[in-house]
């Protein structure tokens, strides 16, 4: 016998009584402004969010916050700073990446996350061995509750998806916060 | 790591040398427990979550043979293989097999309990294959040749001073720069260059779910993403527990986890992989290793709902005041005194004793599983079995004469009591295991009976 059979009839001998499963019913706060409870969500883990009205205008805060920037890559049609890649790239071709500009589908106000596809993205490792992220969002796009999130997202098809939510931290030494563990340093918010 | 034959009391004295040091670990999980309490009071609906978690999970354990044909059809349809595992060491054959297949002999890893709970990394290592762990804290351990002290914080029993020290030795950092900004930094540097060199990328599984075949890890680094998407192949390695029926249910458990485990509102990355980007190929180990044998214990079935959160280690007065190593198991802390006796009952009859039953774990628990029920439930099957300590045996014999004998219950009452007032050198004194960090308290002049035949009218 295989493992396979051998621990699917294990798991079924031993699995208790079928028990049903509940109803998600949960408090949306429909009536919260949910743009700034992101924002400041966003504050309090470690990322910043700037509220604009124009793709100009992120391009002018990206040239005065960014000047060190050496590579950047930007993935959002609107924005014209930096480079633009396409989907065969060797992702280790990224390594040296100082700003990645991306959109992102929705954001999610109680944890300040935003909801990012393989569709927005021509490379997966994009936004994690990039130095600093910029992720921009529209104001109508953000939702309150994960509930909210997961019923936007559906049944929708992608062959990876993440939410992210502020830059890339640790404190595994003595509990210390560190800002950019292996991810973004950094990381801004536009929401437009 | 070797404990030898040493149990968990003789472990703690260890981690007891060093007062000072006791005394921040317990403090800094304590705090870390205050964090928590923050996030979850500022959820009005966060005894609801508690509830559908619990609920959720109840319908997963009973439907699991159901759920797990369905992941794997649902996998293998987005392009992932899927292997099964009956225990420890088929699961670590698999993932040698597909390192020899494809010719590769280094490798990174990201935080997998599993793979402790497996000894991956040793079984590797004598096969000649070099294993780098990403996360920071496993990364400071596996160069210390130590195992992981927390589940979530794996190097909380260390100090600053003694990272320091560990980088100077592997990674010629500057001696004496204790700040935390600068030896991550050294770690990023170091850590970068695996994940642009190695081919094959494991990670463990914080979710798995039957309706579309994806499953989830969650970290705050960004290490499982970048070993992952930098890899030609991606390995998650999950126990067969880990399944969710469908995806909307992800929404009640990232609202837990991260709040469970650190306070945050979540972890910054909570990365969905669906199916392998191109040209990459992808593959999840289901394991059972001694899962469907818990399933079938009525009395403890329920332990397999646990997220890994590691609340009620940070919660827990013992675990706080004893240190992770002194669990001897790769999942120390509450919850794994009630996992360990599973697999073992010999091993580690000690553990679930390792607690004050005060069930403190139980209320901060995410998903609700009666941890302090069943630790207790677990000294009666260990006692019933044969695997009790002999001091235990023969106090409970003790006691149970005693008790039953009023005459000697009274007798021995008067004679402490006159004990400890006259010769109090006798209890005082290393040969007696309670005297130990404990002063024995003032005698009281008379016992609560005498006193109450005095004053009864």
């Amino acid at each position: 016998m295989s493992s396979r059979e051998k621990i699917l009839q294990a798991v079924k001998s031993s699995q208790p009584d079928q028990r049903p499963l509940p109803q998600l019913q949960f408090e949306l706060y429909n009536t919260t402004d949910a743009p700034t409870a992101f924002a400041n969500v966003l504050s309090t883990i470690g990322g910043a969010a700037h509220f604009v009205n124009s793709y100009n205008e992120i391009e002018d805060i990206i040239r005065a916050e960014y000047t060190h920037a050496k590579r950047i890559i930007s993935v959002c049609g609107e924005i014209k700073t930096g480079e633009a890649i396409n989907s065969d790239i060797d992702p280790h071709l990224l390594e040296d990446v100082d700003l990645a500009i991306i959109k992102a589908h929705f954001g999610v106000a109680e944890n300040a996350a935003l909801w990012v596809t393989d569709a927005l993205i021509p490379e997966r490792v994009l936004p994690f061995i990039t130095q600093q992220l910029a992720v921009i969002v529209k104001k109508e796009d953000i939702v309150f509750t994960m509930h909210q999130a997961y019923e936007r997202v559906g049944d929708a098809d992608y062959g990876f998806a993440t939410f992210i939510a502020g830059p890339s931290k640790t404190a595994d030494i003595e509990q210390s916060l560190v800002l950019g563990a292996h991810g973004p340093k950094t990381m801004h918010v536009f929401i437009i | 790591m070797n404990y030898g034959d040493k149990d968990h009391a003789s472990l703690a004295e260890k981690f007891n040398v060093d007062e000072p040091r006791v005394n921040w670990h317990d403090e800094t999980l304590w705090w870390v427990r205050v964090k928590r309490d923050k996030a979850a009071k500022s959820l009005p609906e966060w005894e609801l979550l508690r509830e559908t978690a619990s609920q959720i999970k109840n319908n997963v354990l009973s439907n699991l043979s159901e759920y797990l044909i369905q992941f794997e059809k649902e996998a293998t349809k987005n392009g992932i293989t899927v292997h099964w595992a009956a225990d420890a060491k088929e699961h670590n054959e698999i993932v040698h097999s597909l390192l020899q297949k494809n010719g590769i002999t280094q490798m990174v890893k990201s935080k997998s309990m599993l793979t402790e709970e497996c000894h991956l990394n040793e079984y590797l290592q004598q096969q000649g294959i070099e294993v780098i762990d990403t996360d920071l804290g496993e990364c400071i351990v596996q160069m210390r040749k130590e195992a992981p002290s927390h589940i979530v914080l794996p190097a909380i029993h260390l100090k600053k001073q003694d990272v320091s020290d560990t980088f100077h030795e592997h990674l010629h950092t500057e001696k004496g720069n204790y700040d935390p900004q600068f030896l991550t930094h050294a770690a990023r540097l170091h850590l970068r260059e695996k994940f642009l060199t190695r081919k094959l990328a494991l990670t463990g599984v914080n979710f798995a779910i039957a309706e579309t075949g994806e499953f989830v890890v969650c970290t705050n680094e960004g290490n499982a993403d970048m070993g992952a998407h930098l890899a030609d192949i991606h390995i998650a390695c999950m126990g067969i527990e880990k399944l969710l029926p469908q995806r909307k249910h992800l929404s009640v458990f990232l609202r837990l986890l991260a709040r469970s485990a650190t306070g945050q509102p979540i972890t910054t990355y909570s990365s969905h992989f669906k199916k392998p980007r191109k040209g990459q190929e992808m593959h999840v180990v289901l394991v059972d290793n001694g899962r469907s044998v818990q399933l079938g214990r009525k009395d403890f079935r329920n332990s397999l709902k646990c997220i890994r959160c590691a609340a009620c280690f940070n919660t827990c007065p013992v675990y706080r005041r004893s240190g992770g190593h002194s669990y001897h198991t790769a999942i120390a802390g509450p919850i794994g005194a009630i996992l360990a006796p599973n697999l073992d009952m010999k091993q580690y009859a000690d553990l679930p004793f390792a607690s004050t039953l005060c069930g403190s774990c139980s209320n901060v628990c995410p998903v609700k599983i009666d941890i302090h029920d069943q630790l207790y439930k677990w000294r009666q099957v260990l006692m019933k079995e044969g695997y009790g300590s002999t001091v235990k045996k023969m106090g409970m014999k003790g006691m149970t004469f005693t008790l039953s004998h009023p005459g000697v219950y009274r007798f021995a009452g008067s004679a402490g009591r006159w004990v400890l007032r006259n010769t109090p050198f006798i209890v005082n004194n290393k040969l007696n295991t309670w005297y130990k960090q404990r002063d024995m308290p003032e005698p009281p002049k008379e016992s609560f009976g005498e006193w109450y035949k005095k004053n009864r009218k």
